[in-house]
C-alpha cells in the first residue's frame, strides 16, 4: 500500500491530507498538481496498489535539469513538514471493478497514518445541476460527522454551501433524500466509508464540464485557500500558484505546418 | 446535455464512467465477479527444471542478476535477432493469462505456439542468472499489476537489474514541434531512481508518459528500489519493421556486458523477424 521513498520512515500524525478524487474534468488532480508545484513539496512515498492503472514518467514538477529525471509513478505522496501538510496525487483512473476496494484501502491508510483531517478535492457534472444550483457559486462542500466535531460550523460561517441531497425517487414527494455526486468518481464512496469509520474528512467540489479545466482547478484551489491558507495572498487578490512543467501540450502536439 | 433538436445526449467524460455511482452487489453478482476474476488471473508456468530450482531455493525465488523484458513486436523482434539468435538460450517458461483480446474463450492449458502472441521466458545456458522475457500478447489493465508482482515474486530482489525495451506509436509522442519523417523512429529512456548508470539516449521528456506493461514494471522497480532502465522506441510503422528493430541497437552496449551477441546482422536475418503485411483487404479478389 503505502511504501516510503527513503529508508527513514515518515510520520503523518496530526498532518492534514489533501487528495484528489478522479472526477469530471480531472479538476481535483489539477488542483493537487498546483499545490505540490507551488509549495515545492518533496515526495515521501508511493501508494502501490492493484486498484489503479499503472503509469510512469519523468518528474512532472521538474524545475531544473538535475531533478527532471526522477521517475514518477501513478500515485505518490508528497509532504511539507513545516506546514504539517501531506498531499496524495493520483494520476491514473481507478480500475472499474476495484473502486470499492480502493476506497477501503484509502480509508484504512488515512486511519492508520493518523491524519488530523483529510480534504478530498473533487468535481461533479455541471449539466446535472438543478434549478437552484444553476444560480450562485458552483462550489460545494461535504463534511463527515467527525469533521464537524473538529471544525464546527466554520465552513458554514465562511458562506460555504453544503452539497444538496437529491430525492431517491424524483417526482415523488416525501421520498428519502440521498447523496448524489454525478461525475464524482469515488468521491461518494470515500465520503460514506469515512463517515462509517469516523474519519474527519471534507469534500470540496466544483460543478464543471469536460474541457479546459485549468480555470476550474484555480477556482477550486483559491476557494480551498480561503480556509486552509496554504499560500499567503494579499487582501483582495488571488494567490499565485505555479503551473508545473507537465501541463505543457495538454491538448496535443504541435501542428504540422503542412496542414495549412 | 440537450442539443438544438431537443434530444438529450449523455456527456462523455475523460475521467469518469457513467455508472460510477452506487455499486451495490448482490450475492449472485459477487459470485460472477469472483469467477471472472479467477478467469483473468495471471499464472506463470515454468519448465520442470526451473520449477524444481524454485522449490529447492527455500524462498521460492530464482537467482537473477539481469532481467531483460521486451514489450511489443519490434522490441521482441530485436531481441530475437540480436540476442536469442545465438542459440545459447533455453525457453524456461511462459505466462498464461486470458483477457478479452485472447483467442478462445478461456485460458489455454498448453504452451503458446511459435508466432502466437505470448509472454515467454528464456534463460542463458552459460549464465543462468540472466533472464529474457518477450511479451507480445496484450495484457489488460487489471492484469498488469498482478503480472509484475508474480514475475518479480519469483526473482530474488538483491543484485537484480532490469532493462525494458518497448515500442510505441509516434502518434502518442507529444512535442511542441511537429516531427518530420526523418526523425522517426527514435529512442527515449527512463530510469528508476536506483539506477545509477548513464542512459544511452535522451530521457523521455515531460509531458510524455508510459503506460501498459513497461509502466507497471518500471513503477514496481521504482517503488522497490530496483535499478531499472527502459528504452522506448517511437515508430510510425504499426507492424514489426526491421528499421525500428535496429533503433534498439544502443541497448546492445549494455547487453554485450552480459551475454555474447550477434553484433552485425544481414538485412535478410532482420527481415525474417519482421512480418511482411500483405494487402489483405482487396475488394476484387
Amino acid at each position: 500500500m503505502f511504501v516510503a521513498a527513503e529508508c527513514t520512515p515518515t510520520s503523518f500524525k496530526g498532518f492534514t491530507l489533501i487528495m484528489p478524487a478522479i472526477s469530471v474534468g480531472n479538476v481535483g488532480q489539477l488542483a493537487v498538481d498546483l499545490i505540490v508545484s507551488t509549495l515545492n513539496m518533496c515526495r515521501v512515498g508511493y501508494i502501490h496498489t492493484d486498484c489503479l492503472i499503472p503509469m510512469a514518467g519523468n518528474n512532472p514538477y521538474a524545475t531544473f535539469a538535475e531533478n527532471a529525471n526522477d521517475l514518477s509513478t501513478n500515485a505518490e505522496v508528497y509532504s511539507s513538514p513545516e506546514l504539517r501538510l501531506a498531499v496524495l496525487q493520483i494520476r491514473t483512473p481507478i480500475i472499474q471493478t476495484k473502486s470499492k476496494k480502493f476506497c477501503k484501502l484509502m480509508v484504512s491508510w488515512i486511519k492508520a497514518s493518523g491524519f488530523s483531517r483529510t480534504v478530498v478535492l473533487s468535481s461533479s457534472h455541471a449539466y446535472q445541476r438543478d434549478d437552484q444550483q444553476l444560480l450562485g457559486s458552483p462550489l460545494r462542500y461535504l463534511q463527515t460527522p467527525s469533521m464537524q466535531k473538529v471544525t464546527g460550523d466554520r465552513l458554514k460561517e465562511m458562506d460555504w454551501k453544503e452539497m444538496e441531497t437529491v430525492s431517491t425517487f424524483p417526482g415523488v414527494t416525501d421520498s428519502e433524500q440521498r447523496l448524489y455526486i454525478p461525475g464524482g468518481g469515488a468521491t461518494k464512496g470515500l465520503f460514506t466509508d469515512s463517515c462509517a469509520e469516523d474519519i474527519p474528512l471534507v469534500v470540496v467540489l466544483i460543478f464543471c464540464s469536460e474541457g479546459d479545466n485549468i480555470p476550474d482547478a484555480f477556482t477550486l484551489l483559491n476557494h480551498l485557500n480561503t480556509w486552509l491558507h496554504l499560500v499567503d495572498a494579499p487582501a483582495q487578490t488571488q494567490p499565485k500558484w505555479r503551473i508545473p512543467a507537465s501541463w505543457r501540450l495538454l491538448f496535443g502536439s504541435g501542428i504540422p505546418p503542412a496542414l495549412f | 446535455m440537450a442539443t438544438f433538436f431537443g434530444e438529450v445526449l449523455s456527456v462523455y467524460s475523460r475521467a469518469v464512467e457513467e455508472d460510477d455511482d452506487d455499486l451495490d452487489d448482490e450475492n449472485e453478482d459477487e459470485r460472477i465477479h469472483r469467477e471472472i476474476e479467477e478467469k483473468r488471473e495471471v499464472h506463470i508456468v515454468w519448465c520442470p527444471e526451473v520449477a524444481q530450482s524454485l522449490e529447492d531455493s527455500g524462498s521460492n525465488k530464482l537467482q537473477c542478476s539481469d532481467l531483460i523484458i521486451a514489450v511489443g513486436t519490434n522490441a521482441a523482434g530485436f531481441l530475437s535477432a540480436y540476442v536469442l539468435n545465438t542459440e545459447s538460450w533455453d525457453a524456461v517458461g511462459h505466462v498464461s493469462l486470458w483477457n478479452e483480446r485472447s483467442r478462445g474463450s478461456s485460458r489455454q492449458s498448453i504452451a503458446p505456439l511459435p508466432g502466437e502472441p505470448a509472454c515467454l521466458f528464456y534463460r542463458h545456458r552459460d549464465n543462468p542468472a540472466v533472464l529474457v522475457c518477450q511479451s507480445t500478447c496484450y495484457i489488460a489493465e487489471d492484469q498488469l499489476f498482478q503480472w509484475t508482482e508474480k514475475v518479480f515474486g519469483c526473482l530474488q530482489k538483491r543484485g537484480l537489474s532490469v532493462m525494458v525495451l518497448s515500442d510505441s506509436p509516434v502518434a502518442e509522442y507529444k512535442t511542441p514541434d511537429y516531427l518530420y519523417g526523418s526523425a522517426v523512429p527514435f529512442l527515449r529512456s527512463l530510469k528508476s531512481s536506483a539506477s545509477k548508470g548513464q542512459a544511452l539516449c535522451p530521457a523521455l521528456e515531460q509531458p510524455n508518459i508510459l503506460t501498459g506493461l513497461p509502466a507497471a514494471v518500471l513503477s514496481h522497480c521504482q517503488v522497490h528500489q530496483i535499478p531499472a532502465v527502459l528504452y522506448q522506441c517511437y515508430t510510425d510503422v504499426i507492424s514489426p519493421d526491421s528499421i525500428t528493430m535496429e533503433t534498439f541497437k544502443p541497448a546492445l552496449l549494455c547487453l554485450s556486458k552480459l551475454v555474447k551477441l550477434e553484433p552485425c546482422l544481414s538485412a535478410d536475418v532482420l527481415r525474417k523477424f519482421a512480418i511482411i503485411t500483405e494487402a489483405q483487404s482487396n475488394l476484387y479478389t
